[in-house]
């Protein structure tokens, strides 16, 4: 089978289960505080490795001024907490605009 | 009155109105469902982005469609595509993903009385457990409005992001090179959106995330793409370090 589709099927499947969680064990079995909250704080901690390495780099290198730029603009709306939208459209449009100017 | 056994019947009101009535509009607050068509609108931006991005980066068109499909996470699918497109691998994208969405077990068990009570409403309704949706319900205080914001946000919200990233990867196609409209920094940015509210809440998770993406960005020249993000996650070592730890390092009464 095609590793790509694998993956996809893989990930469907684990993501259902944690979802059937809830309605499957509800009453039954709870997890234990620490566990949930080291869950939650190792996936933000996944969210913002990404972020930092999807915004820096590309592929071993680094990514260019543009990128972060426009990245780190993103970040200013939603601090000041703008809508999501605007985040994404205000970082890609900062980005290219950046990129039209001739900066890497 | 009604059977659970003769749901059969009615195959489509077991998956809109899961219980003995129909969800309706009006038992939502007011303001609420203009705040769930909002949530709507933005992440069908982002799931077009999410289309381009995936096909721009050299998959076939069928992967995000299929995944949003099936997975139905935006975060897990945005590093998912991010590390299939950079050559993490398949392996490390999968793992990434089920780590990234682990948490929506936590919502799961959090929602769990505001399916409704009939198998097929909880087998559908666990598949639209978001970020989104537990928010909205998590928002309103009494049953029958916790229901509706699940399934109304719930069904809306599918909908909305499996068209625009159709939408987007079939756009995605017709753009070419999508860096000449920065949607390269569309992607991190959309991350930083989704995880500023934790790192606002938690002093712990900013100091993970910090030391965790130091780590990522120093390793990111010298593994092959996908480890450096699992690598991050030693940075757990450093929300052990909060205030709340005893000055004098005391093994026994530490945990």
């Amino acid at each position: 089978m095609n590793a790509t589709l694998a993956c996809v099927l893989v990930l469907a499947a684990g993501t259902y289960a944690f979802r059937l969680a809830g309605p499957v064990l509800h009453g039954r079995v709870h997890l234990p505080a620490r566990v949930q909250e080291l869950l939650t704080v190792g996936a933000t901690v996944l969210l913002v490795a990404l972020l930092a390495t999807g915004a820096l780099t590309e592929g071993q290198g680094f990514a260019g001024w543009s990128r972060p730029a426009g990245v780190l603009l993103g970040g200013i709306l939603a601090w000041r907490r703008a809508p999501f939208a605007l985040v994404v459209v205000g970082a890609a449009t900062a980005t290219a605009l950046l990129r039209l100017a001739g900066v890497p | 009155m009604r059977s659970p056994h003769r749901t059969n019947d009615s195959p489509d009101r077991t998956a809109h109105a899961p219980g003995p009535s129909l969800v309706r509009l009006s038992d939502l607050p007011p303001g609420v469902l203009r705040d769930i068509a909002l949530v709507w609108l933005a992440d069908a931006v982002v799931g077009v982005s999410f289309g381009a991005i995936a096909v721009a980066g050299g998959l076939p068109l069928w992967v995000p469609v299929l995944m949003s499909l099936l997975v139905y996470a935006g975060s897990a699918q945005f590093s998912a595509v991010g590390l299939l497109t950079a050559g993490g691998g398949p392996v490390a994208a999968a793992a990434t993903g089920l780590l990234l969405n682990s948490r929506t077990a936590a919502f799961s068990l959090a929602l769990a009385d505001d399916l409704g009570r009939s198998w097929a409403a909880r087998l559908i309704g666990a598949h639209l457990i978001t970020d989104e949706t537990a928010a909205f319900v998590l928002a309103q205080d009494e049953g029958k409005a916790r229901r509706a914001a699940f399934w109304i946000s719930g069904i809306g919200l599918f909908l909305a992001w499996n068209v625009s990233v159709l939408t987007g990867a079939l756009a995605g196609t017709a753009l070419g090179d999508t860096d000449r409209f920065g949607l390269d920094a569309a992607f991190p940015a959309v991350l930083l959106a989704l995880v500023l509210p934790a790192l606002r809440a938690d002093g712990a998770a900013r100091r993970a995330s910090a030391a965790g993406a130091v780590i990522a960005v120093a390793a990111a020249p010298l593994l092959p793409a996908g480890m450096p993000v699992l690598l991050a996650l030693l940075g757990l070592l450093a929300a052990r370090r909060g205030p709340r730890r005893p000055r004098t390092t005391a093994p026994g009464s530490a945990s």
